[in-house]
């Protein structure tokens, strides 16, 4: 009966991201680009210039006495919880009523004729305050006896004091990472229109559209049923729009309900980049045991983190730090503990990789450790490491570890990237070259795919078969390019065995699938792909009890394929079998539902399975430095990623590609820098740099691992794609170390702290240099 | 001749009048709120991003010439008299992609969408200049443009792929380029525009002479020529800027020529318009030229601009000051003429009169055997201001130095020759150890800041081995790289 007929755009085939005309032709609208009723209204946010101060009043006179102005917004304006705190800690409010935490924290909101009104008019508040001491890193806030903003975690298996006393070495590090900017092109925005009794619409731009609406409720007193949020699409979130749209959300609600106008604020970049959270910078100890074979027999890490003042995302934050401060690699005895300090800074939140790659990035550094002290490549010390599969496989979370492919992955990329060859001849470069010194590293990245909030791993979705055939696509997960709403189609596609055009994508909404999770830790696919597919097959097992009661055939011999529905003997086209269906009274609407199976986690005890399965991979770089001003260039860069079975191989390309370079932007030219105040000042694109397409690799090869397929039965057996690659930067830094090392010799690990900005690299070259 | 009070361009296919144009009204504002061409995008109000990448087609001595530029800091009346081209003009009547457009999807170049806009602006204008370019001009013509999703690797390949998509001669705005030459033309009265609210005013001279008078009638005005600088006390700084002279739409001050030994470059001239004459007599600032800013930038911001600002981290009073350029300013009919190393008083300020305005700089041209650099230190190395700027030049006959001019930026409250320094070099032989005593004598010509872009150390380190860079890069006993090269 099959033939060569086949659907377009079914799963693990290439199909162009929905958006992608509408991108390149101006016409996908975002939030911004809504047209505004009449009488809209524009807020302006008014911040803080002291890091930490006690709040005494704050002047309105000159701000009202603006032409334009409305009014404003304060603490004593929030009619239901002063609270936005993701986590319920009650310690982030919206306004604040008595403290200033930190330099540029949203103290009021002016409400204006036009934006501009409002900006300006935001400057002439009067603020009163009494200045406090101030805390700004991790480091200072412990010193100062700042608390944690949330509990601290302990992994801990094995028995770590013997070992370190029986390992014949024993190297004590420490280690700096920075955070990071998500630097979304389009920046934080919501958008609210008033409606009758308690209702209130919020437009905006958030990766989890039902905390918003929850949020929005929590702070205007009222149920969350009042309340509808909506997203069609975002210009990047990266993690940045997980919590922070909360305070727009709410301040644009707040005063869209007391103005009874809509109400739109937009930041301005600089007030985006100083009043949301970024990436947590770290300050890990470590402390490494191991054999002379470099063969790891004991690890000590302590991990503290700057949060800034409140605990927003910080607890699963650096719980995932912990997570993956293995990385690849077997600890036989290990004990961690994470340190979320409370800072004067503004609140750190998610981005890509969750606190995991800062996690990583210290495995890394103690390989690199053991690998200058026992004269080895890295990459031996590396391998000797790594996940067994049926020994040496249990994680410090208890875990074991199932489906370790990293030998495989990374022996190819060994191979294909030619790693020994060139790191020969690189070592026999930087003999001779006086300035220019290269260096190569292959780094193996290992992460865990599930929420550790185990009830996050649910979703829902909607779908409906209208009486014409043509279906509409709902569920819980947010568009933010990663090419969701493309792959969940295809998988409905596929399903329904129908094109890809037949189905209308449509914005996600509080108000067609409820209770929705972030479209955070990579699992946007995966819980939203399932969800959709259950609810494609209620609709079809409807229809297929339908046909065989109709024609009398058996349930087996109906089939959907390539645009029909074959039932036996006969043939029909999809729509007009969906139309005897809808004259027969079939519903042809579903809502789907998912919720990942085998995982569980007992925080207290620091056991159990968090994660459903690992996604890996690889990536090898070689780059050039300049030893007389730190510049460098990295020359060529060699990428195998774990997707599974790839949805969609073009846009798991793409996710893999971008995250590689966000990676590396992270650890070399993107710089956090306060000043003494506390203010930050790298704060817009002019001052804070990421990677330009001139600082991609000059030779780029990406691939992904076409032979794997997720052990696990998620959807179609793909695996997530969204953070892992992220950390495939690393070898990027690794190289850079590798170069500076050259200056003396190999003989002593560089010790890089991150961002490997020119300025560290050179600073490093000329330590090692007075060294030697 | 009365002034004419209504700003006057072609937006895409329509003629506009814009009246009563404060100084401070963007253009991007004027797209996305009075017109709602929304695919045109704001993503840091800088200049920065890219995402609000227009074309502006100018008519000039060299005809009807298109460029990417900025709209978030190109301020509404510097359009006067130009066709502005935004992303809704680019798919044909017919409503089919752009030939740029069509190798974006096809190579997949956008996944959250909000830059491409910006991109496509760009990648069009190059395709239109260099239908055929190399990856490296590719990456050149993006250093405006951010994108934080794909990594840049899709959209490198739309760029290459765009040739077998079509050809700029068939393109609307060749095909149509007599006919908005004309337009164009037609909109060039010859009238002094006075536009805006009398406390906000938008001033455009009808000449050089007449922007002399300008400034004369209104002494405390704010001059803008690229608005490169300007404009962000406007989106970022909140400051007035009103009466504002615009200087962006004068040919006369744009001259670009070499006359007998020097070159002279009129305060008007764009980066982009200085580029080739540089490039041909002053080889040494060819890859320096375009690490200054981004494409959009270099195709607004001016020479004159750059130094009048009297920033201290501009990026050609250095290499301008090490060339021995002279600067001639311009108050009425009276003109005068200094180094420009005198012009750099202390921060923020500069050796000219409120009524008084930068007309020309002039760059001595070196002589065959003279030895001349120009170094550029930055956290990345493309689109990003300077930690350390320096030019150097010197001359070595028989053996020994002379003739040498070392001036850095980024080392102190102003652009500033390293006068120690220099002292240390004349008279020396050409060795090594000369270039260390001079590198040590560093010490004693700056205090370098510590900052966000650097500390005081990095400062002083980079700029001693940027000296050292200078006696390998020229030592014939040195044949092996020391400086990296993008390509």
């Amino acid at each position: 009966m099959k033939d060569n007929v086949s659907i377009i755009g079914s799963a693990h085939t290439s199909v162009n991201h929905d958006s992608a005309v509408k991108h390149v032709t101006g016409q996908a609208d975002y939030t911004d680009d809504i047209a505004l009723p009449q009488g809209a209204l524009h807020a302006y946010l008014g911040v803080s210039d002291v890091a930490h101060a006690k709040l005494l009043g704050i002047d309105f006179s000159d701000v009202l006495a603006t032409p334009g102005v409305v009014g404003v917004l304060t603490a004593d304006d929030v009619p239901g919880a002063n609270d936005i705190s993701p986590t319920h800690l009650n310690d982030e409010p919206v306004f604040p009523t008595d403290a200033i935490q930190f330099h540029g924290q949203p103290l009021f909101a002016v409400i204006a004729e036009t934006r501009d009104i409002a900006r300006r008019a935001a400057e002439r508040a009067n603020i009163e305050y009494e200045t406090l001491p101030h805390a700004l890193d991790p480091i200072t806030a412990q010193k100062a006896g700042y608390p944690h903003v949330t509990a601290p975690l302990k992994l801990e298996r094995g028995d770590v004091a013997p070992a370190q006393a029986a390992a014949p070495n024993r190297i004590k590090g420490r280690m700096s990472v920075g955070g990071q900017d998500h630097m979304y092109l389009e920046g934080h925005i919501a958008f609210a229109i008033p409606g009758e009794d308690d209702d209130v619409v919020v437009h905006c731009s958030t990766q989890h559209p039902s905390e918003a609406q929850h949020m929005v409720a929590h702070v205007l007193g009222v149920p969350s049923n009042a309340v509808v949020v909506n997203v069609r699409r975002m210009g990047g979130g990266f993690g940045g729009k997980e919590s922070q749209m909360n305070l727009f959300c709410a301040v644009a609600a707040m005063a869209a309900k007391k103005w009874n106008r809509a109400v739109k604020i937009r930041p301005d970049r600089d007030q985006d980049m100083t009043a949301t959270g970024k990436r947590h910078d770290f300050v890990i100890d470590y402390d490494v045991a191991f054999d002379d074979e470099g063969r790891i027999q004991a690890v000590e890490g302590s991990f503290a983190a700057r949060c800034g003042f409140s605990a927003d995302l910080s607890g699963p934050v650096t719980d995932r730090a912990l997570f993956h401060a293995d990385n690849a690699y077997f600890y036989p005895n290990v004990r961690l503990n994470s340190r979320p300090m409370k800072t004067n800074t503004v609140s750190n939140t998610a981005f890509r990789g969750f606190g995991g790659p800062q996690g990583v990035i210290a495995a890394e550094r103690m390989i690199e450790e053991i690998a200058y002290a026992t004269g080895q490549d890295p990459l031996d010390v590396r391998k000797a490491n790594f996940y067994g599969t049926k020994d040496r496989n249990v994680t410090p979370y208890h875990q074991e570890v199932e489906d370790c492919i990293l030998d495989r992955l990374v022996g190819e990329l060994e191979e294909t990237s030619e790693y020994r060859q060139r790191r020969q001849d690189i070592i026999a470069f930087n003999k001779t070259s006086p300035v220019l010194k290269k260096g190569i590293a292959l780094t193996p990245v290992k992460f865990g795919i599930s929420f550790t909030a185990t009830w996050y791993n649910q979703a829902g979705a909607l779908v409906h078969v209208y009486n014409d055939g043509s279906i509409h696509l709902n569920h819980g997960g947010t568009e933010m390019g990663q090419g969701l709403n493309t792959k969940v189609a295809q998988v409905v596609a596929e399903a329904f065995q129908v094109d890809f055009n037949r189905i209308k994508i449509t914005k996600t909404t509080t108000e067609k699938v409820p209770n929705t999770s972030a479209t955070a830790a990579s699992s946007g696919t995966d819980l939203n792909g399932m969800a959709a597919l259950n609810a494609v097959e209620q609709i079809k097992e409807r229809l297929v009890k339908f046909a065989s009661e109709t024609w009398s055939v058996s349930p087996e011999e109906v089939v959907f394929h390539a645009n029909q529905v074959h039932i036996g003997q006969d043939v029909l086209a999809f729509d007009a079998f969906i139309k005897q269906a809808y004259l027969a009274r079939v519903q042809l609407s579903a809502a789907g539902f998912y919720k990942t199976p085998k995982i569980h986690w007992d925080r207290a005890k620091g056991q159990g399975r968090p994660f459903y399965y690992f996604a890996y991979g690889a990536s090898c770089s070689e780059v050039t430095i300049d030893t007389l001003t730190g510049e460098y260039r990295v020359d060529r860069t060699d990428l195998l990623h774990d997707v599974g079975r790839s949805l969609n191989p073009v846009l798991d390309k793409g996710q893999v590609e971008g995250a590689f370079i966000q990676g590396m932007g992270w650890l070399t030219t993107e710089e956090l820098w306060w000043d003494d105040a506390g203010r930050l000042r790298t704060h817009a694109p002019s001052t804070y740099k990421i990677p330009l397409a001139s600082d991609r690799p000059r030779i780029f090869n990406v691939n992904l691992a076409d032979w794997s397929e997720n052990r696990e039965l998620t959807i179609k057996r793909s695996k997530a794609v969204g953070e892992p690659p992220f950390m495939l930067g690393i070898s990027v830094f690794e190289a850079l170390s590798m170069a500076v090392a050259s200056v003396a010799d190999y003989r002593e690990c560089p010790r890089l702290d991150a961002p490997a900005t020119p300025e560290r690299v050179l600073m490093a070259v000329a330590r090692l240099q007075a060294g030697s | 001749m009365t002034h004419r009070t209504d700003i006057r361009f072609v937006l895409n296919g329509r003629d506009v009048s814009v009246a009563n144009v404060s100084a401070d009204q963007t253009l991007l504002d004027f797209l996305r709120l009075d017109r709602r061409l929304t695919g045109t995008k704001e993503g840091c109000a800088e200049g920065d991003c890219g995402a609000c990448t227009v074309l502006v087609g100018r008519l000039g001595d060299a005809g009807l010439t298109y460029a990417p530029v900025n709209a978030c800091i190109r301020f509404l009346a510097s359009v006067d008299g130009c066709h502005v081209v935004t992303v809704e003009h680019l798919s044909g009547p017919d409503g089919r992609l752009h030939p740029v457009q069509q190798a974006m999807v096809d190579h997949h170049g956008s996944q959250c969408g909000f830059c491409t806009p910006g991109f496509v602006m760009a990648l069009y204008a190059l395709w239109m200049q260099t239908p055929k370019p190399t990856e490296v001009q590719v990456e050149t013509a993006l250093q405006g443009n951010l994108c934080r999703c794909t990594g840049y690797e899709p959209i490198i390949r739309a760029a290459i792929a765009v040739r077998r998509y079509g050809t700029p001669a068939s393109d609307h705005l060749n095909t149509e380029r007599e006919t908005m030459t004309a337009r164009l033309a037609a909109l060039k009265d010859g009238r002094r525009v006075v536009s805006g609210p009398e406390n906000n005013l938008s001033i455009l001279p009808s000449s050089v002479d007449d922007l002399a008078e300008c400034l004369q009638a209104y002494p405390n005005a704010t001059i803008v020529a690229g608005a490169t600088d300007v404009g962000l006390w406007v989106t970022k700084f909140l400051r007035d800027i009103g009466p504002a002279i615009f200087t962006g739409h004068l040919e006369d001050l744009k001259t670009v020529e070499r006359q007998g030994s020097l070159l002279l470059i009129g305060a008007g001239a764009s980066y982009t318009d200085c580029q080739d004459l540089l490039s041909e007599h002053l080889p040494h600032l060819s890859s320096y030229w375009d690490r200054i800013a981004g494409w959009q930038v270099r195709n607004l911001g001016t020479v004159g601009g750059n130094i009048a600002n009297g920033s201290p981290i501009g990026d050609t009073p250095p290499v301008l000051i090490a060339l021995g350029a002279e600067i001639t300013l311009r108050r009425g009919s009276e003109r005068r003429t200094l180094p420009l190393a005198d012009f750099f008083i202390d921060y923020g300020k500069q050796d000219r009169l409120p009524d008084e305005f930068v007309e020309s700089i002039r760059v001595p041209l070196p002589r065959p055997d003279d030895l001349d650099a120009a170094y550029k230190i930055s956290k990345r190395r493309d689109e990003d201001i300077s930690s350390v700027a320096a030019g150097l030049h010197m001359s070595v006959t028989d053996g020994i130095i002379s003739d040498v001019r070392i001036a850095f930026g980024g080392m102190a409250a102003t652009p500033k020759r390293a006068s120690t320094a220099e002292a240390a070099l004349n008279g020396q032989p050409w060795a090594r150890e000369s270039f260390e005593a001079a590198a040590e004598a560093l010490a004693e010509d700056f205090s370098p800041l510590t900052d966000w872009r650097a500390s005081s150390d990095y400062r002083m380190l980079t700029a001693q081995n940027l000296l050292r860079r200078f006696f390998l890069e020229n030592d014939h006993a040195t044949d092996t790289p020391v400086q990296l090269t993008c390509a």
